[in-house]
């Protein structure tokens, strides 16, 4: 579904240009669930921002490809029209603009861009009903603006809600499980389960365990300094969290030295 | 003497020379009271002149680039061909009274009044001095003084036509007055000036939107004023909304004189015209009034939106709110000058004002003056401004989702225009309002 290939990015900063981003090779095909894990700063987030078009940040090098297109190359709304979706780690607030009418846009200009005729109102309230009770939204949030008042938990799980609204191909989740209490990590993490199918693919940015006793990942890669130094299978993620990742940082050195 | 100056000279000569062609067509009529008043004017301008940049009023605003056309006064001229002057969407809306003005000009075969009975008057100017010219006689002029400038004198003494609304005492209007002025300008460069009188009573209730239209390409200037009278108890909504052409000036002057217990509100849409100046002034004469002023100035190319507001607390426990949006792409310039006074004996004032800006582009302006006079000790003042561009972040959620660029953006632009455009309490001109906002978002760079 989705290659990457020595992806490297760079951001501006104060003191100029710094590479964060400094060679990540994956291939995710559908019907699989990666995670990534790694410690702060290690570049995952700027991971999926580069993958979703945000600004700011310069590809140097590499390529992804998607589907047959070449991801880069596409603006950040293209990308979400041919299925990319990224559950914010910090989602914005959007005073004004009410959950419905966005996510009503947003459905409609993704139709759009298929020659699909825009949703009926009946079918999208029907759909919002639906899908809020997937992901346990409480549905009187549809009607507020966007994450505007939300609890850190709520915006995470308007992420989710969001999600299964759109139901993309590819989906990112950078830390969808920090701020949620155990109760909204279960019906978070079962709502995606049941959005998964063999015709798309998560990639699941996390710190803890918990998440993936969920959603149980067929890889787990581990990030460092801009790099996947490590990748395995579910059992990976076990051993980082009983480890950490110093012992990562060990076998990077010696192999430095 | 300066170039400016002269020009200034040239335009007073002009208007005198005006004036008395004006005056020898009186015939008869010249010994009426409304004429002394008009006298009174000519005179104020021959005496002062036409302020330049160099008054602090009209610092961002330069008059002599609003002056510079040759104009000719409309009122001089025969009535123009209203063939091409369409008002059929603001017919539609069945229940509401239409007024409309060509170049200053009543037409009442393009107009619709359906406000009729006991206490009620609307209609234009010249009909209601032969209805109820005590009436007449008694407002005119009483808020639009001479002091106020001498474009506000120039009004007065030209003064000819323009919309009346009246309600007596305990009279409610439950249709909205619509009042349609449309410039002409398709074959001469023409100055008009609309003159309108509103007059609630005692608990008397209104709802009057003035808008601004213009057909043709020459420029044009529009000089109006408009009194407002509450009375006691009385509720007003009242609303502003400049729909004009790339070469149509405007410089408009709101009086309104609140008495005790009442209720008035403006809202001011300014999304048209080359240079517009509006001048938006309530002073509150009795206790317990309240008083909002809401505006949205939207500007692309090089449009000139200056708006001058004073809330004139002259009595305890008034209440008064203003809030000014503006939206400015290109090299479009807004001004919001927003002056509170609270003299000596207004005690228990509460005024607030703000002023918020998006800025489109590196070469877009907005002036933010707030101007904050209080003589009272206690009192409830606040102001703030502020002045950036669209938010990175929400507009990358936005397009993240599949909305594309031009659509997050004006979706963006809408949300923050959208709670002054949810002051008009009219149903079927919000609506048209939130489509029309759309449309000018969505062609805004
Ligand atoms: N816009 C930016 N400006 C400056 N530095 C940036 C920017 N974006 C990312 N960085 C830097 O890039 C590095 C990687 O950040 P990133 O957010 O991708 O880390 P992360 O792996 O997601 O960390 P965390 O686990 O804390 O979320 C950090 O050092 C961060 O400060
Ligand atoms: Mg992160």
């Amino acid at each position: 579904m989705i290659t990457l290939k020595d992806l490297r990015a760079t951001v501006e900063t104060e003191e100029g240009k710094k590479e964060i981003l400094k060679g990540i090779n994956l291939q995710i095909n559908a019907g699989e669930v990666h995670a990534i894990m790694g410690p702060n700063g290690s570049g995952k987030s700027t991971l999926a921002s580069v993958l979703t078009g945000r600004e700011g940040y310069e590809v140097t090098g590499g390529s992804v490809e998607f589907e047959g297109n070449d991801l880069l190359e596409l603006e950040p709304e293209e990308r979400a029209q041919h299925g990319i979706f990224l559950a914010f780690q910090y989602p914005v607030e959007i005073p004004g603009v009410s959950n419905t009418n966005f996510l009503k846009t947003a459905i409609n200009e993704i139709r759009k861009s298929k020659g699909m005729e825009p949703m009926s109102s009946v079918e999208f309230l029907k759909m919002m009903k639906e899908k809020a009770k997937l992901v346990g939204l409480d549905p009187s949030m549809t009607s507020r603006y966007v994450n505007v008042g939300f609890s850190g938990g709520e915006k995470k799980r308007n992420e989710i809600f969001q999600l299964a609204m759109l139901n993309p191909k590819f989906s990112i989740l950078d830390e969808t499980d920090s701020g949620l209490d155990i109760d909204a990590l279960k019906a978070v993490a079962e709502g995606v389960i049941k959005l998964k199918t063999n015709d798309n693919a998560f990639l699941v940015i996390t710190h803890y365990q918990r998440l993936l006793n969920f959603i149980v990942p067929d890889f787990v890669h581990v990030m460092f300094d801009g790099r996947i130094v490590k990748s395995g299978g579910k059992e990976l993620a076990l051993h980082l969290e009983e480890n950490g990742y110093d012992w990562i940082t060990d076998m990077k050195e010696t192999a430095e030295a | 003497m300066d170039k400016i100056s002269q020009e200034n000279i040239d335009l007073k000569m002009r208007l005198i020379e005006d004036f008395s062609n004006f005056e020898a067509s009186l015939n008869g009529q010249s010994n009426e009271m409304i004429h002394n008043v008009r006298r009174d004017a000519i005179a104020y301008i021959n005496e002062n002149g036409f302020p330049t940049k160099k008054f602090e009023e009209w610092k961002y605003t330069n008059p002599a680039n609003i002056l510079k056309n040759d104009y000719v006064q409309a009122f001089t001229q025969p009535a123009g061909d209203l063939s091409g002057i369409d008002v059929t969407e603001v017919l539609a809306e069945s229940n509401a009274n239409v007024l409309v003005f060509v170049n200053g000009r009543y037409e009442s075969s393009l107009s619709r009044i359906v406000s009729k009975g006991d206490g009620i008057f609307v209609g234009n100017l010249s009909e209601a001095y032969v209805a109820h010219k005590d009436l007449i006689n008694s407002h005119f002029s009483k808020l639009a003084k001479n002091e106020k400038g001498a474009f506000t004198a120039m009004n007065t003494a030209f003064a000819t036509d323009g919309a009346v609304v009246y309600a007596a005492d305990n009279v409610q209007i439950p249709e909205i007055i619509r009042i349609i002025n449309i410039a002409d300008a398709r074959t001469g460069t023409y100055l008009s000036q609309p003159r309108n009188i509103f007059i609630a009573g005692v608990n008397a209730k209104a709802m009057i939107s003035e808008e601004f239209f213009t057909i043709g390409e020459n420029p044009s200037l529009t000089n109006m004023i408009t009194e407002v009278f509450c009375g006691r108890g009385s509720m007003l909504e009242h609303y502003k909304i400049q729909n004009d052409g790339a070469n149509a000036n405007h410089v408009g002057s709101t009086q309104i004189k609140q008495e005790a217990d009442s209720h008035y509100s403006n809202t001011t849409i300014s999304w048209g015209g080359n240079i517009t100046r509006n001048n938006l002034q309530a002073v509150f004469a009795g206790n317990n009034t309240e008083c909002h002023f809401f505006g949205l100035y939207l500007l692309s190319g090089r449009q000139h939106v200056d708006n001058h507001t004073l809330a004139d607390h002259a009595m305890p426990n008034c209440y008064s709110n203003e809030l000014y949006k503006g939206i400015i792409a290109d090299r479009a310039t807004g001004v919001f000058n927003g002056r509170i006074m609270v003299r000596e004996d207004a005690q228990k004032t509460n005024a607030y004002q703000s002023n918020n800006c998006i800025l489109l582009s590196d070469d877009a302006m907005n002036y933010s003056k707030p101007q904050l006079e209080i003589f009272a000790d206690d009192v409830k003042c606040s102001h703030g401004a502020t002045t950036g561009q669209l938010s990175d972040q929400e507009m990358f959620y936005l397009r993240s989702r599949g909305i594309p660029h031009d659509e997050a953006r004006a979706m963006l632009l809408q949300a923050f225009a959208e709670d002054v455009i949810d002051t008009i309490k009219d149903e079927y001109l919000r609506e048209k309002l939130d489509k029309k906002l759309i449309e000018i978002l969505m062609s805004t760079r």
